[in-house]
C-alpha cells in the first residue's frame, strides 16, 4: 500500500517543471494578457508545492497558505486586468515593449 | 494504484496543457488550455488528501479567476490582427536563450528536490481542520488578505472605471 | 565737561551714517555742512576738554557700558584721558577739521561728494575711538577701523583698476601688521588676563624682569603692528602707492594722523617697551634705518605726491627712532609738529594739483611763485619746517630726537650720525621739491584761483607750523623724566647746520646751476642707481619675487582644485556608473524577468553549494 501512494517528490516535481514552464512564458511573451497567466501559472506550482507539503505532513497549514495564494491571485489579477485596459487605451497596444517609458 | 495512475494522468495533462497555453497566439484558446490544466491540479490537490483545496481551486481559479480573463478579453475584442504578431514573437532566437536559463533553474530546483522522500499524503486533512486553523492562528493572515482584497477591489475599479468612462 | 567725552567720536559716526544713508540725495553743501560741521563741533568739544585740563590735570576715566565679558575677558567701552590722549584728539579733531574745510573746495566737482565725507567722518571716528580708548581691545576696533577707511579712501576714484590695486596693496600689507599686533594682543592677555592699558602696563612692570624672553615677544609684536600702521621697514611700501587716494585723503590719513598710529600705539605702551630693551633697539634701528631708505627715495621721486609720501615714512622714522631711544615726549611732539607741516605740504600740492589739471609731475611745474603766493608760502614754511631749519616747529622736535639719539648709551653716535644723515638729505629733498616747482620757468599755467576755503586751512596750517615748537605739551606727568645730560657744543651746531648745508647744496644744484643739475635728480629712469631708488629700493620687486609670486602659483593650482579632482574622480566613476546601470533600466519588462531569473539561479546556486560548506563543519 505504501508503495502505491503518491510520492511527494512526484509532486514536487510537477510542481518544479509548471514554475518552469510558466516563468518560461513569462520572459518569452510581450503580450501581457500571456504575461498575466503565467504569473497566474506560477502561483499556481507554488500552491501545489505547498499543498503537498500540507499533506504530507498531514497539517492543515498548506491550505491554509494556499488560501492565501489564492487571494493574493485574486487581487494581481484584478488589478492587472485593470491596468491591461489603461495600456489598450493609452497604447492601443498590449505589446509591454511599447510601455518602456520607465527606462533609466 | 488507481490513485497513482490518476495522478500521472492528471499530472501529464496539467503539464501539456500549461505548455499548450504558453505557445497560444490566441488569447482565448490559451485561456482554455489553462483552465483545464487548473483542472488537472485540482485533480492533483484531491489525489494528496486535500479536498478543499481542490474544490476552491475549480470555483475560484477556474471559475471565478479565469471568467475574469475572458471578461477582459472580450471587452477588449483583440479580434485576429493580435494572432500574427504574437507567432512571430515566437521564433526560436526569441525563446531560446530564456529556455536556457529556465532549463538551468530546473535542474537546479530538480537537484534540490531530488532529496525528498516520502509519501505525499498522510490521510486527507478534512475543512474543518482547514477552518479552525484559518480562524485559529492564522487569524491575522485572513485579515490581511481581506484587505488586500479590498484594496484590490478598490484598485481595479478605479483603473477600470477611467476606461468606461472615455474609451 | 567730562559727560560729553563720548560725543566726540560720536558725532563724526553719526555724521558718517547720516551721509551713507542719504548720500544720493542731499544738496553738496548740505553734505558739506554735516561732514565738517560735525568734526568741526568734536574740535570746539575737544578744544573745551583741552582747556579743562590744562586747567586741571586729572586723569579722566569714563566707562560708557561693558563691551562684551567671556570668562576673564572684560572689555568694556570706555575712555582714558590723559596728557597724550589730549594731544591726539587735538590734533586729529583740529587739522581734521582743517582738512574737511579744505576738501569741501577741492573735491567740490566730485560726482561721490558724500560717500567721500561719510569715509572721512567715519575714520574720524575710528581714530578717536583709537587714542581715547582704555583698552587694547577697543583700541584694535579703532585701529581696524582706521585701516578700513583708509582702503575706501585710497581706493576712492575705483574706476581706475590701479587705485583699487593701491588700496587692496595698502589694506593688505598693513594687515599683516595688524595680525601681529593681534598676537600681540593674545600673548598680553594669556600673561596678564586684562587687556585694560593702565593696569596691563602696572602688572607689566610689577612681574616682569627686564629684557625677558616673554616680554621682547609681546613688545615685537606690538611693533610689526605699529610699524605696519606707519609704514616703517619692511611694511613701508603701501604708503607710497596709497597716494592714488584723493590728496586730502592723503593729508589727514597718510601724513596726519592714521600713519602716526604706530608710535602713539608705542608710546601709550612704553611702560611695557621699557621693560624689553631689545625691543626699543629694534624700534630705533628701524626708525632710522627706514628714515635713511625712505629720505633717499624721495630724492629722485618725480611725483610730488610720492615725494610727500617717502617724506613721511621718512619723519615717522624719526619718531620710531625716538621712542627707541627712549625719548616718548619727543616723539609725540614731532608726531605734533609733523602732523602740522606735513599736512599743510599735503594740503598745498592738493591746492597745486587742483589748479594744475590734476599735473603730478614736479618737472612739468615750475615758476609757480608768482601765481600761487599763498601756496608758495604754506609751501616754503612747510619746506623749512620739513627740513628743520632753525626756529620752525620741525627744527625744535628734530633736534630733541637728534640730541636724545646722541645720548643713548650703547649705539648713541650712530643712531645720531644716521638721523644727521638723513636730516641733510631730507633738506635737499624739500628743497629740491620748493625749487623746481615754484622757481625757473613756467611749464604749466594755473586755470583758477583757490577759494577761502583752500587758502583758510593753509594759512591755519602754516601759522601751526611756525609756532608749533613753542608748544608744551601736557605730557610731563605721563612719561618718565629724562636726566638730560647737557651734550657737547659741536653735537648742538653740526645738529643745526646739516639743514642749512642741505638747503644750501639744493640751492647750488637747483637755483644757481640748473644746467649742472645731475641726471641723477632729475631723471630717474636713466641711471641704475636712482632708478633704484626711484623704485623704493625695489623692494616692492623683491616682495613680489619671494611673496606675492609663489602665492599667486600657489593659488593658481589651486584654482583648478587638485584635492577636489580626487573626489571628482569619486563623483566620475559614480556617474559612469550610473550610465552603465542605466542601461540595464531598458523599460522592457522581460529584460527585468530575465534578470530576476538570473539572479534567482545564482542564489539558488548558492544555496546548492553553501550548505555543504557550512555541514562539513
Amino acid at each position: 500500500m505504501q508503495e502505491l501512494t503518491v510520492p511527494l517528490n512526484h509532486v514536487l516535481f510537477v510542481s518544479t517543471l509548471l514554475f518552469t514552464i510558466g516563468m518560461l512564458g513569462l520572459m518569452i511573451r510581450r503580450n501581457i494578457i500571456f504575461i498575466l497567466m503565467s504569473l497566474e501559472v506560477m502561483l499556481n506550482a507554488s500552491a501545489l508545492a505547498f499543498i503537498a507539503a500540507g499533506a504530507h505532513w498531514g497539517q492543515p497549514d498548506g491550505q491554509v497558505i494556499f488560501l492565501l495564494i489564492l487571494s493574493v491571485a485574486a487581487a494581481e489579477v484584478a488589478v492587472g486586468l485593470g491596468l491591461v485596459l489603461q495600456i489598450q487605451k493609452r497604447f492601443k497596444t498590449l505589446d509591454m515593449d511599447n510601455a518602456n517609458r520607465m527606462r533609466g | 494504484m488507481l490513485e497513482l495512475t490518476l495522478f500521472y494522468i492528471a499530472s501529464i495533462v496539467a503539464l501539456s496543457a500549461t505548455v499548450l497555453a504558453m505557445t497560444r497566439t490566441n488569447a482565448i484558446h490559451a485561456l482554455i488550455y489553462l483552465i483545464v490544466s487548473l483542472l488537472a491540479i485540482a485533480v492533483i490537490f484531491f489525489l494528496i488528501g486535500a479536498p478543499f483545496a481542490a474544490a476552491l481551486e475549480i470555483v475560484i481559479y477556474a471559475g471565478a479567476i479565469m471568467v475574469l480573463f475572458v471578461f477582459v478579453i472580450m471587452m477588449l475584442n483583440l479580434g485576429e490582427r493580435g494572432d500574427a504578431r504574437e507567432r512571430q514573437l515566437l521564433q526560436p532566437n526569441v525563446w531560446l536563450g530564456p529556455a536556457i536559463l529556465s532549463l538551468i533553474l530546473l535542474v537546479e530546483l530538480l537537484y534540490l528536490i531530488s532529496t525528498v522522500e516520502g509519501p505525499a499524503s498522510s490521510g486527507s486533512v478534512s475543512p474543518k481542520s482547514v477552518g479552525l486553523a484559518l480562524f485559529g492562528p492564522y487569524v491575522i493572515a485572513v485579515e490581511l488578505a481581506s484587505m488586500l482584497l479590498l484594496s484590490g477591489l478598490v484598485g481595479s475599479y478605479h483603473l477600470g472605471r477611467r476606461f468606461l468612462e472615455r474609451g | 565737561m567730562q559727560e560729553f567725552i563720548w560725543l566726540i567720536p560720536l558725532l563724526p559716526l553719526l555724521s558718517a551714517i547720516f551721509l551713507m544713508g542719504f548720500s544720493s540725495k542731499l544738496p553738496p553743501n548740505l553734505v558739506a555742512c554735516f561732514g565738517t560741521g560735525s568734526v568741526g563741533l568734536s574740535a570746539f568739544l575737544t578744544c573745551n576738554l583741552t582747556l579743562g585740563y590744562l586747567k586741571d590735570p586729572d586723569l579722566l576715566t569714563v566707562t560708557l557700558w561693558t563691551w562684551m565679558r567671556v570668562s576673564d575677558l572684560n572689555a568694556n567701552v570706555g575712555f582714558h584721558i590723559d596728557g597724550l590722549t589730549i594731544v591726539m584728539m587735538m590734533i586729529i579733531t583740529c587739522v581734521g577739521f582743517l582738512i574737511h574745510l579744505f576738501s569741501c573746495e577741492f573735491m567740490a566737482h566730485d560726482k561721490s561728494y558724500a560717500r567721500y565725507f561719510a569715509y572721512l567722518n567715519m575714520f574720524v571716528s575710528a581714530m578717536l575711538v583709537l587714542v581715547m580708548s582704555d583698552n587694547l581691545l577697543l583700541l584694535y576696533l579703532g585701529w581696524e577701523g582706521v585701516g578700513v577707511c583708509s582702503y575706501l579712501l585710497v581706493g576712492f576714484w575705483y574706476q581706475h583698476s590701479s587705485n583699487g590695486r593701491a588700496a587692496r596693496k595698502a589694506f593688505i600689507v598693513t594687515r599683516i601688521g595688524d595680525t601681529a599686533m593681534m598676537l600681540g594682543l593674545l600673548v598680553l592677555f594669556t600673561e596678564f588676563r586684562t587687556l585694560d592699558i593702565q593696569s596691563l602696563v602696572s602688572s607689566a612692570q610689577a612681574r616682569w624682569q627686564t629684557g625677558e624672553f616673554i616680554s621682547t615677544l609681546a613688545c615685537l609684536l606690538l611693533l610689526a603692528g605699529a610699524a605696519g600702521k606707519s609704514a616703517q621697514f619692511p611694511l613701508h611700501t603701501w604708503l607710497p602707492d596709497a597716494m592714488a587716494g584723493p590728496t586730502p585723503v592723503s593729508a589727514l590719513i597718510h601724513a596726519a594722523t592714521m600713519v602716526t598710529a604706530g608710535v602713539y600705539l608705542i608710546a601709550r605702551m612704553h611702560g611695557l617697551f621699557i621693560i624689553s630693551p631689545h625691543a626699543l633697539l629694534a624700534i630705533a634701528f628701524i626708525g632710522v634705518g627706514t628714515s635713511l631708505m625712505a629720505a633717499f627715495s624721495a630724492l629722485v621721486q618725480t611725483d610730488i605726491k610720492r615725494i610727500l609720501a617717502y617724506s613721511t615714512i621718512s619723519q615717522i622714522g624719526y619718531m620710531f627712532l625716538a621712542l627707541g631711544v627712549g625719548a616718548w615726549g619727543a616723539a609725540v611732539f614731532h608726531l605734533m609738529t609733523h602732523a602740522f607741516f606735513k599736512a599743510l605740504l599735503f594740503l598745498g600740492s592738493g591746492a597745486i594739483i587742483h589748479c594744475l589739471h590734476h599735473e603730478h609731475d614736479i618737472f612739468k611745474m615750475g615758476g609757480l611763485w608768482r601765481r600761487m603766493p599763498i601756496t608758495f608760502a604754506s609751501f616754503l614754511i612747510g619746506c623749512s619746517a620739513l627740513a628743520a631749519l632753525p626756529f620752525t616747529s620741525g627744527f625744535f622736535s628734530k633736534d630733541l630726537i637728534l640730541l636724545s639719539a646722541y645720548q643713548l648709551k650703547e649705539f648713541g653716535p650712530i643712531l645720531w650720525a644716521g638721523g644727521l644723515l638723513g636730516a641733510l638729505v631730507t633738506a635737499l629733498y624739500s628743497f629740491r621739491l620748493v625749487f623746481i616747482v615754484f622757481f625757473g620757468p613756467i611749464q604749466t599755467f594755473p586755470d583758477k584761483e583757490n577759494g577761502w576755503k583752500i587758502s583758510l586751512p593753509l594759512i591755519t596750517l602754516c601759522i601751526l607750523s611756525l609756532i608749533g615748537g613753542y608748544f608744551t605739551l601736557p605730557l610731563n606727568s605721563l612719561f618718565p623724566i629724562e636726566q638730560m645730560r647737557h651734550p657737547a657744543l659741536w653735537v648742538e651746531v653740526v645738529s643745526i647746520i646739516t639743514p642749512l648745508l642741505g638747503v644750501l647744496i639744493a640751492y647750488m644744484l637747483f637755483i644757481r646751476g640748473p644746467t649742472r643739475v645731475p641726471k641723477l635728480l632729475t631723471s630717474p629712469h636713466e641711471n641704475r642707481l636712482s632708478h633704484f631708488l626711484f623704485l623704493g629700493w625695489k623692494l616692492d620687486e623683491l616682495y613680489d619675487r619671494i611673496l606675492v609670486l609663489p602665492y599667486t602659483h600657489l593659488t593658481s593650482i589651486l584654482l583648478h582644485e587638485p584635492i577636489d579632482k580626487l573626489y571628482n574622480a569619486v563623483v566620475l566613476l559614480n556617474q559612469k556608473l550610473h550610465a552603465l546601470f542605466s542601461l540595464s533600466q531598458s523599460g522592457h519588462m522581460r529584460w527585468y524577468v530575465v534578470s530576476i531569473v538570473i539572479g534567482f539561479i545564482m542564489l539558488l546556486g548558492i544555496a546548492i553549494t553553501i550548505p555543504k560548506g557550512l555541514s562539513q563543519w
